[in-house]
């Protein structure tokens, strides 16, 4: 087993009665490209927030890079190298696209930047324009992001994730709310881009024809814990996954 | 309010406006240049108020920090004896500074209304330790001399406005106009569009939005008490009820909203309207002064919501 | 002894007083999370009415009696029916769905519209309407002698305030408004006329704002200014309480109330203080008051 980059050790969180991750232990290795099932309310957005530091899990450690880091907030997660994307895109809505890279490219980690050097320099310029060119959406650089198809935002949103570089990525849902004929489109630029970064990915997703095509390892969550983990057939094909979490049978993944 | 693309440095502008007002100094009537100059203290205030506004946050109780450095400067002049300007500004600064940076773990997780609110609060509490403490002046507060500057006193026969008085706020002005300018250009004035536009986009940034928050807090913090000392030498004298009680508050936001957040020219021009125009109102229609000021504050909000100064963006077409 | 009767005495009617002259602000606030500074003036201008309305008739019939109480009462719903229409219809419809600042600012600016127009309409002068004041006589409590109306003010408050609680809880309408304020785009898709709830929902509030002056008109000089200070108070009391929450209110107008008195008996230079640290402290450690709820966010 390769040396694993992110290992959460029993992970727990309960909001009220309702239990949102129990006993947690998963490990992803780098460069692995993990796909995360389950249904709604098992527990994978919790997952993802305790990851990324959005929220402080009662009990377990999360372990990245073998340092513990636990109870860290978003900006230290961040700093550590652990990006994400969110189920709903998360923008700034009143700037175009190229502003909102620009912004990003502009103030990733700063905690104390000189206060003479501005944030529009030929260095942020054009690094906001390579990542518009890398993830197809330099067609829309002068839109405002509130008028903007839902597929492009899911890509911004990915595209701004991607900024500064992150050893690994959690994308929450990266194809909820596109349409099925353009999701292989858009998933195939995204990971094509995130391979070529070297980033290791962990992404949810409900459509498991996507899960199969693109996920080199799949972990199924069913009411805050870990049901099924291993290759995509096995888990897919894994009769507790079917009635729990897929809910019919899967076609054959056509390739893992 | 205001889109990404509309922060130019404008270094050659202040230096110009600067030295407009200097050389004009010998032609100025004498309301005129003390116009000008309480414009600048006042304008101040508004910028600072205009740093909270690129964060996406209003504050009501802006005039605690105009109190604090108006107050700092006439206790240091009172009890201390200090008459240099440049000491009283430093002391004024110095003590918003420390303040705003202790407030600060407070507010910077407030926002929207809870931010307004807690602000006033603040300036409540300080309005009602000044009118009642006597050791502080109570109502009455203080009256402050003529200031000095690096040992160069105002002959006998020489008015409150002296040219050293009137340069120094001139020249002290500009210069915190343009280091405003230049932080409004950096990532840190950036971090405050990413407050505004989307505060968990930022985090996941790397970027501590309550950190960024604290910083401009403290920043229209500073900015506020040199403008109360300024307004404190040119008028000379300070009470609670015109520094901190609320309705001064009011209305540097009203400044800050008629000039709008798109350069740092805005605030300075916004309050020298608000000053004329009161001045006059005051002369000819002294009841209907106020309600002036909310038909106005209607208009910008209903037609006019970047302010004056989107007047001059659409003078020089949208885009440039 | 007496101290202490005195003390709870004088609390409960300055709390009372606290709470009518409150409630239509944090009424406003709940349904429709607009933070109305204009408050101030409706109560100022429900003070100046009721007290010329009295000066009026008391002018023409010295010896009036309970027609006073009818006067005030007209001079209240007269006020808040007017100027609340003028204010929702003529300002805030056009900045509903605006940032929740800017729907402040909006009322503030109606306030410094209205403080002038009063200085047009009632001049410099103080008005002073004392006769209904004394239309109950003198009660003793506890050996303290007390004005006959300031007591019957706790009651008649309290009364107002189960009507109102019971008004929103127990009545259809009252339900309606709940799913109002619990989510206005469902309530309107169900078919709810959420324009005409905000419309009626700020009138209630107005003449409630109006009601706090015009019972206050006997209570004290009105002159200019009345409402400048009053909002601030008002802020302080709702934010105590937690905005929007008609039992919050009630808290934080019998802690504003309990805090001011206890001030005034033992150290008087600090009555300003004590409020607004009192809201200061609830602000800073529970921002959504001592009432409210927390909003959570989901990502």
């Amino acid at each position: 087993m390769p040396e694993a980059l992110l290992e959460t050790r029993g992970l727990g969180k309960t909001f009220g009665a309702v239990v949102a991750a129990e006993d947690v232990s998963v490990s992803v290795a780098a460069g692995e490209i993990v796909g995360v099932i389950g249904a709604n309310g098992a527990g994978k957005t919790t997952f993802c927030n305790m990851v990324t530091g959005y929220l402080t899990p009662d009990q377990g450690r999360i372990l990245f890079r073998g340092a513990d880091i636990t109870g860290c907030t978003v900006g230290e997660a961040t700093a550590a190298g652990i990006h994400r994307s969110f189920q709903i895109p998360q923008l700034f809505p009143g700037l175009t696209v190229y502003e909102n890279l620009l912004l990003s490219v502009g103030v990733f980690g700063h905690r104390r930047p000189p206060w003479w050097r501005p944030l529009v320099r030929p260095e942020t310029q054009q690094e906001a324009r390579r990542v518009m060119e890398q993830y197809r959406i330099a067609d829309s650089a002068e839109t405002r992001v509130d008028r903007l198809p839902q597929g492009v935002r899911k890509l911004l949103d990915i595209a701004m994730a991607m900024v500064g570089g992150p050893a690994m990525i959690l994308l929450d849902e990266p194809t909820s709310g596109i349409s099925t004929e353009e999701k292989f489109d858009v998933m195939g630029n995204v990971i094509d881009a995130l391979r070529s970064s070297g980033a290791t990915v962990l992404f949810v997703e409900h459509d498991m024809d996507v899960v199969g095509r693109y996920a080199d390892r799949v972990i199924a969550f069913r009411e805050g814990r870990v049901l099924a983990d291993g290759a995509p057939r096995e888990v897919l094909e894994n009769p507790a996954v079917i009635e729990h979490v897929v809910g019919r049978r899967p076609p054959r993944p056509t390739d893992a | 309010m205001t889109a990404l693309r509309n922060i130019r440095p404008t270094t050659a502008g202040i230096v110009l406006a600067a030295a407009a007002l200097l050389g004009l100094w010998p032609l100025l009537p004498a309301w005129a240049a003390h116009t000008a100059a309480v414009s600048l203290g006042g304008g101040l205030v508004a910028l600072g108020l205009m740093i909270l506004i690129r964060f996406g946050l209003v504050s009501f109780g802006q005039g605690l920090f105009f109190a604090i450095g108006g107050y700092a400067a006439a206790l240091a002049n009172q009890f201390l004896g200090i008459t240099d300007m440049l000491v009283l500004s430093v002391a004024g600064i110095a003590a918003a500074g420390m303040i705003a940076w202790a407030l600060g773990y407070i507010v910077r997780g407030h926002r929207g209304i809870f931010f307004a609110m807690l602000n006033l609060a603040f300036s409540m509490i300080l309005f009602g330790i000044l009118a009642k403490t006597v050791a502080l002046g109570s109502t009455d507060g203080f009256s402050v001399g003529v200031p000095t500057l690096l040992g160069v006193a105002p002959g006998p026969e020489a008015g409150r406005l002296t040219f050293v008085l009137f340069g120094f706020i001139v020249i002290s002005s500009a210069l915190v106009a343009w280091m405003v300018d230049r932080i409004l250009a950096s990532p840190v004035g950036y971090a405050g569009q990413g407050v505004r536009e989307n505060e968990l986009r930022l985090r996941y940034l790397g970027v501590s939005a309550r950190g960024a928050v604290h910083l401009a807090y403290i920043m229209a913090a500073k900015l506020a008490a040199l403008g109360g000392v300024f307004t404190v030498l040119l008028i000379g004298h300070v009470t609670p009820e015109d520094t901190a009680y609320w309705t001064k508050s009011g209305e540097f936001v009203f400044v800050a909203i008629l000039g709008g957040a798109g350069n740092v020219a805005a605030p300075f021009i916004a309050q020298t309207v608000f000053e004329l125009v009161r001045t006059f109102a005051l002369q000819y229609v002294p009841e209907a002064w106020q309600m002036l000021l909310g038909i106005t504050l209607l208009l910008v909000i209903l037609f006019l919501p970047g302010g004056l100064w989107s007047l001059v963006d659409r003078l020089r077409g949208r885009d440039a | 002894m007496m101290a202490l009767a005195a003390i709870v005495v004088d609390s409960l009617v300055y709390a009372s007083w606290l709470f009518i002259v409150s409630i239509g602000l944090t009424l406003i606030f709940g349904v429709m999370n607009v933070l109305n500074v204009a408050h101030g003036s409706l109560y100022a201008l429900g003070a100046y009415t009721a007290a010329w309305g009295v000066g009026m008739y008391v002018g023409g019939a010295p010896d009036a009696g309970f027609v006073l109480l009818a006067i005030m009462l007209v001079a209240a719903i007269v006020v808040g029916v007017l100027v609340g229409i003028l204010i929702e219809r003529g300002v805030l419809r056009w900045v509903y769905g605006r940032d929740e600042i800017v729907i402040v600012l909006a009322t503030y600016a109606v306030f410094l519209v209205l403080e002038d127009v009063m200085k047009l309409i009632f001049g410099p002068e103080s008005y002073i309407a004392f006769q209904p004041r004394f239309l109950f006589g003198t009660v003793s409590v506890a050996g303290i002698p007390y004005v006959g109306y300031d007591l019957l003010l706790v009651p008649l408050v309290a009364l107002i305030g189960v009507g109102i609680w019971a008004a929103i809880h127990r009545t259809r309408p009252g339900k309606l408004l709940i799913a109002v304020i619990h989510d206005r785009e469902i309530a309107s898709a169900l078919g709810i006329n959420v324009a005409r709830f905000f419309t009626v929902t700020f009138l209630c509030g107005a003449i409630l704002g109006a009601l706090g002056g015009a019972l206050s008109a006997p209570l004290i000089s009105v002159v200019p200014g009345i409402g400048v200070e009053l909002i601030v108070l008002a802020f302080a009391v709702v934010v105590i309480g937690g905005l929007g929450s008609v039992e919050g209110a009630a808290i934080g107008a019998l802690l504003v109330g309990l805090g001011r008195t206890a001030a005034v008996f033992f150290r008087p230079e600090l009555e300003l203080f004590v409020v607004f640290v009192v809201m200061t402290v609830v602000l800073a450690v529970r921002p959504e008051g001592l009432f409210g709820k927390p909003q959570t966010r989901r990502i």
